[in-house]
């Protein structure tokens, strides 16, 4: 086993506390009474529902779409009865419209899902429909739809894909689980995207901290001397896109491009897997795995869950709270969002719950900045968190800008390192927000 | 769900890193070379250190009870600031050197910028700098190690500057067995120190070593590649306490790292001009003060390259 590992500069190694999931194998959570799907589960236009309250549904069927090229239909995780149609919380934080349905337990499975054949027999264009109809998006947390992340434009020539098994998030595993437990799923989901973006080389990340999935990818693509393991430097945020590209190949993304400017589309693990059953099975993205992990909850586990599943009943089968509950967040520690309520959906971007208790929530006090590096040193775009921070809470965007904010990608690290407590990317965040609005509105005015 | 859920923004994990900690292990990296002082120039160098420690906490403290600010004597970096008062002093020096040292250093030098983090100079050389122009004599009574009485004995960069036979030998020079400020002696044990604030990540190597180094490549060129008159530019004078311990102040110097060498060698350069072309046989302060003054600058032009933008391309 490689002991350094490829990597980028920068990042830091918090503690990776995956010892309390990353021995479970998969369990399938039940089928609850109740899912909540709402319609906006990506990043693009939001769907509108195609069924009606009172109408009856089958696992797989679709009931939300749209015409904009840039979304992701959503489909019927549990056979029932649509309850309601309205807006609920989504572990977003926003309040969006979602489809209620009282699930009857017979798990009917709807008449469109059919395998769609041997991949072999597929052209690139229908592995590329059967993406988007079977409603895919980034299952890393972003939730960006599959079919447009690989469907470059024609100057863009792509000849590099880069599957995420990073998972440099600490506590969560459930990356870590489905790549030991569903290789072959991984193999295919591969194949399947080489075919739609016509590239010949394919490199799956693997951080070294998990030797033994490594062990096993290697094996499963042992028959394929177009797909590689590349064993990377455990170290966050090591899943990062442009990281993870610089690390595999030593392209740097450039400032305010994409992957695909160096030639490169990235996966996540669960997006490849999702994409094999798609094929497969015909089975749209109706459910995923998630680690339920962290210090209020009384079992932690990773758990194959519908879509829709609420957090409380994902928690309650996890045996429920340990001690009085701090925070919940959806995702990992470093960039997971906090929850208000345990009454929110498991979207398809939900990778992890983690539960904090009490003593874990509560948020430090700042102080003074001590100028003490730490954050520069950190950073994987090489920005100076500091200058930006200071700037942006004076007000001062236009300096804040001239520190390249906007190349933040917000992995959380100078907050992480602050000897200060200094919630420095907030200000960050706040700083990018102005930044692009003032640009808007300039654009507006010459426009 | 009765009870209200914290949500607060990511990240959701902090390090155990605080400023006290990051402080407390620089008073650790300092132990060793006070404890050399107390050896060798006895009970008066601790008294003078309990002295400009009390002062300079006491005065963080008064100022911030006046000011209504919250009090932040805790995190250790007054504590700092009077223990390097203290070492940049005479071992046998008035009980009101230190006193007057350490209020101005925490006075002037830092309070009235905003405290810590807002120093625009190193707090204990501002201090330094107003004790050496108001009372000179004081200043400058440097005594030989071990000695009951009084008697004003020369450093060694004093002696090299006069070019005298009777200089201390270079072992004595390392060990700290030499008159010179209280704490500034020991050379090997400020390089312990030193090396422990590197492996506890708290300073970077590049301002000591750009600094150092620079000191010697002149020392060695101007003294016609001469290593022993070299090693006593070293480690005979204020330089391994300013280099690894005053120039690597966070506030006053660059957070760059390009930055942080471009200060070094500008500290270098002052030093070994003020050593060799000015009536005073030690440079450090000073030197550090002038860069203190240039980080700003330094660092508007020492930016780090951001990921993206000129790298490896396709």
């Amino acid at each position: 086993m490689n002991k350094v590992g490829l990597t980028f500069k920068g990042g830091i190694h918090p503690p990776h506390h995956k010892e309390h999931t990353e021995n479970k194998a998969i369990e399938v959570a039940p089928i609850p009474k109740e899912v909540v799907i709402p319609l906006t589960q990506h990043i693009g236009a939001p769907c509108d529902p195609v069924v009606k309250v009172g109408d009856y549904v089958k696992v797989g069927q679709l009931i939300g779409e749209t015409k904009a090229f840039v979304s992701s239909p959503i489909h019927a995780s549990v056979s029932g009865t649509v309850k309601k149609i309205e807006k609920r919380p989504s572990p977003s934080g926003a309040r969006v419209n979602s489809i209620i349905i009282v699930a009857d337990g017979e798990q009917a499975i709807h008449e469109s899902v059919v395998p769609k054949g041997k991949l072999e027999d597929l052209s690139a264009d229908e592995v590329k429909t059967i993406i988007k109809n079977s409603g895919i998006t980034g299952m890393g947390g972003a939730g960006f739809p599959t079919h447009v992340k690989i469907s470059p434009p024609q100057d863009k020539k792509i000849d590099l894909l880069v599957i995420n098994g990073a998972e440099c998030e600490p506590f969560l595993t459930s990356d870590h689980r489905v790549m030991l437990e569903m290789p072959d799923k991984i193999i295919t989901g591969t194949r399947a995207i080489m075919k739609a973006l016509n590239v010949d080389k394919a490199i799956i990340g693997i951080e070294n901290n998990k030797p033994d999935a490594i062990k096993v990818i290697k094996d499963a693509v042992k028959a394929f001397s177009d797909i590689n393991v590349a064993e990377l430097h455990t170290k966050y945020p090591q899943g990062g896109e442009k990281s993870l590209i610089y690390a595999v190949s030593k392209k740097e993304v450039p400032s305010g491009g994409l992957p695909m400017d160096v030639g490169v589309v990235v996966q996540n693990i669960g997006t490849v897997v999702a994409i094999s059953n798609a094929i497969e099975t015909g089975m749209p993205l109706v459910e995923r795995v998630v680690t339920v992990t962290g210090s209020a909850v009384k079992e932690p586990k990773n758990l194959l869950v519908k879509i829709g599943t609420s957090f409380k009943d994902v928690i309650d089968f996890c045996g429920g709270y340990s001690e009085e509950l701090g925070k919940l967040i959806n995702g990992g520690p470093m960039m997971g969002i906090a929850q208000y309520t345990d009454l929110v959906p498991i979207i398809k971007g939900t990778s992890g719950i983690l539960v904090l208790n009490k003593m874990d929530s509560i948020p430090p006090e700042p102080t003074n900045c001590i100028r003490c590096a730490k954050c520069i040193h950190g950073c994987p775009s090489y920005l100076q968190p500091l200058m930006i921070s200071k700037n942006a809470l004076m007000g001062r965007f236009d300096e804040a800008a001239g520190y390249n904010a906007l190349d933040c990608i917000e992995c959380g690290i100078c907050s992480f390192v602050c000897p200060a407590k200094i919630p420095l990317v907030d200000s960050i965040r706040m700083a990018k927000k102005e930044i692009i609005e003032k640009r808007k509105k300039s654009e507006g005015v010459k426009g | 769900m009765e009870n209200r859920l914290i949500a607060t923004s990511s990240p959701h994990i902090r390090s155990h890193d605080t400023t006290t900690t990051v402080m407390l292990d620089v008073v650790i990296a300092l132990v060793p070379a006070l404890i050399a002082s107390i050896y060798f120039f006895g009970i008066t160098a601790a008294v003078t250190v309990a002295l400009s420690i009390g002062s300079a906490v006491g005065t963080e403290a008064l100022i911030q009870k006046i000011t209504k600010q919250r009090v932040t004597i805790n995190d250790l970096s007054a504590v700092i600031t009077g223990l390097l008062v203290g070492f940049n002093l005479p071992p046998a020096t008035p009980w009101w050197i230190p006193v007057i040292g350490s209020i101005v250093a925490i006075a002037i030098g830092k309070q009235v910028f905003g405290g810590i983090g807002n120093n625009f100079i190193n707090p204990a050389l501002a201090g330094r700098a107003f004790l050496v122009a108001s009372w000179p004599v004081q200043m400058t009574a440097w005594v030989n190690p071990g000695s009951v009485d009084t008697v004003t004995a020369a450093t060694p960069l004093a002696l090299l500057k006069a070019s005298s036979e009777t200089i201390q030998p270079l072992t004595d020079v390392i060990l700290g067995r030499i008159p010179g400020s209280l704490g500034e002696t020991s050379a090997i044990l400020l390089l312990i120190g030193g090396a422990y604030l590197l492996y506890r990540k708290v300073i970077s190597w590049r301002i000591p070593v750009a600094y150092i180094g620079t000191v010697a490549l002149i020392a060695y060129v101007t003294s016609s590649f001469n290593l022993t008159h070299t090693a006593y530019h070293i480690f005979g004078g204020g330089l391994m306490l300013g280099a690894i311990f005053m120039a690597t102040d966070y506030s006053s110097s660059p957070v760059t790292n390009k930055g942080k060498i471009l200060f070094g060698i500008g500290a270098g350069l002052l030093t070994m001009i003020i050593r060799l072309y000015s009536s005073s046989a030690e440079g450090v302060t000073y030197s550090i003060l002038f860069m203190n003054v240039a980080t700003p600058l330094i660092e508007k032009y020492t930016a780090p390259r951001v990921f993206g933008t000129g790298g490896v391309r396709k």
